[in-house]
C-alpha cells in the first residue's frame, strides 16, 4: 500500500500523459458530415452485376444460397425465354433475394459465385425503420444496364486508400496500411504450408 | 436604498445566485465531458448546437422526458424525497458563499453567517442523507451497498476535511468566509497550510463521491451505486447535487486557501467585478483539476479507501493542525 500510494513519480507521470492527450490531433472523423472512404475489398452491401451488353450475369444456379452460411439468399431460377433474354445462358434468376439482416458479409456468396453475379460492394448505409425493407430484392440488387460489366471482384487492388490511410495515421496508432501488409504476408505463409502459391495483386489461392 | 424591504433584497440576490449556479452546474458538466474527450482523443459532445454547447439544455429536456419509476419494493416516501435533500443541501451552501466583495467590504453573498464554514460543514453533513436514503428506501441490494459505502466514507474523510479546515480558522482567527479571506490579503493560506490544502484536496474528491474515490456509485461493481433505481428528474436532482457540492467544494477551496476574490498578484485590483473574475478562475481550476483527476486515476478499493483515511489522512491532519496552533501560539503576531 505504501509504494503505491507514495509513487508519487508514477502520479506526476500519469496526470502529465492524460494532460498532453488533451492537444494531440484526435483520429475521429466526424460521421455523418465526414465520410471515410473505404476499402475497394470492403464487404458491404451486395450487387448483382451484369455484361457489357446488359444481360445479367446471374444464371441461377443457387450456388450462393447453398454457400451462405447464414441462410439469407433466396434464389428462384427460371428458364431464359428466346424471345427474351435475361441472361447468356440456358437459366436466369427470377427471383433473387437477400436479407441484408441476417446477412453477415463474408463474402462466401461472391466466392462461390461461376459468373461472378454477386459482389460485395463498400457501400454499408442501409439503416432502415422498418424490417421488411432489409430484404433486398432485384430491383436494388441488379445494377442498372449503363453501370456495365464493372471490375471483377478479384481484380480490385489490395490494400487501402491513400486517405483512409491518412484519417488514422497518428504517432500513436497502428498503421492501418501495415496492418493490411501483415495480413498480406500471413495469407503468402499460409497458402505457401499448403503448398500452393498466392497470386499478387488478387488475393486469392492458385 | 431603505425603502425596498430587507426581504425583497435577499430574495432576488437569492434568486441570481440560484440561476447563476444552475447554468454553472450546465456548463461544468459540458466541460467535464469535453475535456475527459480530448484527454480521451475525441471531441466529446458537439453535435448540439456549436460546439456543443446547448447539449445541456438537450440533457435537461431528456431528463425532463423520461418516465419517474418507484421500484414496487421501495419505501416510496423516503424514496421520492431523498433527491431533495440532496439537492437543497446542495444548494443551501451558495446561501453564504462570498463571490467577491465591494471595496468597503460588503460581500458579495446571499447572507453572512459569522460561523460560515460550520454552516458550510452542517449542510454537507446533512447532505449525506440524501445519499444514504436514496440507498436505503429503494429496496434493492446495489443501492444499499452503495449507501453503506458513503455513509462510511463521508465519516472517515469528513473528519479529516475538518482537521485540515481548522488549520485555516486557527490562522485566520474567525469562521467567518469574508474574514478567512481577508486575512489573506498578505499572504494566501495554501503557502502556510500546504499540508492541510493537500488533504482538503483529497477529502474534498471523496466528499463529492467523484473519481477516484467514487465507489459509492462504481458503475462495474454497484451499477450506480445508490442512485441504481431512480430515473428521470429524481436522478437528474442527484445529478445537480453532485455537481453543485463539486462547485462547492471548489469555491471553498478558493477561500480559504488561496485567497477568493484577492488578485494572485498584489498590485492589481481585486475588489468588485475583478474580484469575481479572480474568483471564479481559481474555482474554475479547481473545476478542471477534478476532471482531470477523473481521467487519470482508477477507483481506489474499498479496505484501500479506508486505509487511507483513517490511517495515513487523519494523522497528517491533526499533527498540520498541532503544528499550526503551536506556531500560532509562538508567533502571535505573524499569523
Amino acid at each position: 500500500m505504501r509504494k503505491n500510494l507514495f509513487n508519487v513519480g508514477a502520479l506526476v507521470r500519469g496526470f502529465t500523459t492524460t494532460f498532453s492527450y488533451m492537444f494531440k490531433r484526435m483520429p475521429t472523423v466526424q460521421y455523418p458530415s465526414v465520410k471515410k472512404q473505404h476499402a475497394p475489398r470492403f464487404h458491404g452491401l451486395h450487387e448483382l452485376r451484369r455484361y457489357g451488353d446488359g444481360k445479367e450475369r446471374c444464371i441461377g444456379c443457387e450456388l450462393c444460397a447453398i454457400a451462405c452460411p447464414a441462410n439469407a439468399i433466396t434464389v428462384i431460377g427460371a428458364e431464359n425465354s428466346p424471345a427474351d433474354r435475361r441472361s447468356p445462358g440456358e437459366r436466369f434468376a427470377s427471383r433473387y433475394e437477400i436479407d441484408e439482416l441476417r446477412c453477415i458479409f463474408c463474402g462466401l456468396c461472391e466466392e462461390a459465385c461461376p459468373t461472378d453475379a454477386i459482389v460485395l460492394t463498400p457501400r454499408f448505409e442501409m439503416a432502415d425503420y422498418r424490417r421488411g425493407a432489409f430484404v433486398y430484392a432485384k430491383d436494388r440488387l441488379l445494377v442498372p444496364p449503363e453501370a456495365g460489366a464493372g471490375t471483377p471482384p478479384d481484380e480490385r487492388p489490395n490494400g487501402i486508400p491513400a486517405d483512409l490511410g491518412s484519417v488514422f495515421r497518428t504517432k500513436d496508432t497502428v498503421d492501418i496500411a501495415e496492418g493490411y501488409e501483415a495480413t498480406h504476408r500471413g495469407q503468402v505463409l499460409k497458402t505457401q504450408r499448403q503448398g500452393l502459391t498466392l497470386r499478387e495483386g488478387r488475393g486469392d489461392v492458385a | 436604498m431603505s425603502s425596498v424591504p430587507i426581504w425583497l433584497i435577499v430574495l432576488i440576490k437569492a434568486v441570481i445566485v440560484l440561476f447563476v449556479v444552475i447554468t454553472t452546474f450546465a456548463y461544468a458538466m459540458l466541460f467535464e465531458r469535453k475535456v475527459m474527450g480530448w484527454m480521451q482523443l475525441r471531441p466529446g459532445p458537439n453535435r448540439v448546437g456549436p460546439w456543443g454547447l446547448l447539449q445541456p439544455a438537450a440533457d435537461a429536456v431528456k431528463m425532463m422526458f423520461k418516465e419517474d419509476l418507484t421500484p414496487d419494493t421501495a419505501d416510496p416516501l423516503i424514496y421520492r424525497i431523498a433527491p431533495f435533500i440532496s439537492l437543497i443541501c446542495a444548494m443551501g451552501v451558495f446561501a453564504i458563499i462570498p463571490f467577491s466583495a465591494n471595496p468597503d467590504g460588503t460581500l458579495w453573498s446571499v447572507g453572512n453567517v459569522n460561523a460560515g464554514i460550520l454552516f458550510v460543514f452542517a449542510l454537507s453533513s446533512i447532505g449525506v442523507y440524501g445519499i444514504s436514503l436514496a440507498g436505503w428506501s429503494s429496496g434493492s441490494k446495489f443501492p444499499l451497498l452503495g449507501s453503506v459505502r458513503s455513509t462510511a466514507q463521508m465519516i472517515s474523510y469528513e473528519l479529516s476535511m475538518s482537521m485540515s479546515v481548522i488549520g485555516v480558522l486557527i490562522l485566520a482567527g474567525s469562521t467567518a468566509l469574508g474574514d478567512i479571506v481577508n486575512a489573506q490579503l498578505r499572504l494566501w493560506f495554501v503557502i502556510p497550510q500546504i499540508v492541510g490544502f493537500c488533504i482538503y484536496l483529497i477529502t474534498a474528491v471523496a466528499e463529492t463521491n467523484r473519481a477516484p474515490f467514487d465507489l459509492v456509485e462504481a458503475e462495474t461493481e454497484l451499477v450506480g451505486g445508490f442512485h441504481t433505481e431512480y430515473s428521470g428528474l429524481r436522478f437528474g436532482l442527484f445529478f445537480i447535487a453532485e455537481y453543485l457540492n463539486m462547485i462547492t467544494v471548489s469555491c471553498l477551496a478558493t477561500l480559504l486557501f488561496l485567497g477568493g476574490w484577492n488578485s494572485p498578484i498584489p498590485g492589481l485590483p481585486s475588489g468588485g467585478l475583478i474580484g469575481l473574475l479572480w474568483f471564479l478562475i481559481k474555482a474554475a481550476l479547481f473545476l478542471f483539476f477534478y476532471i482531470w483527476l477523473r481521467s487519470t486515476l482508477p477507483r481506489f478499493r474499498y479496505d484501500r479507501l479506508m486505509d487511507f483515511g483513517w490511517k495515513v489522512l487523519l494523522p497528517v491532519s491533526t499533527l498540520n493542525l498541532i503544528l499550526t496552533a503551536v506556531a500560532v501560539a509562538v508567533w502571535p503576531n505573524h499569523a
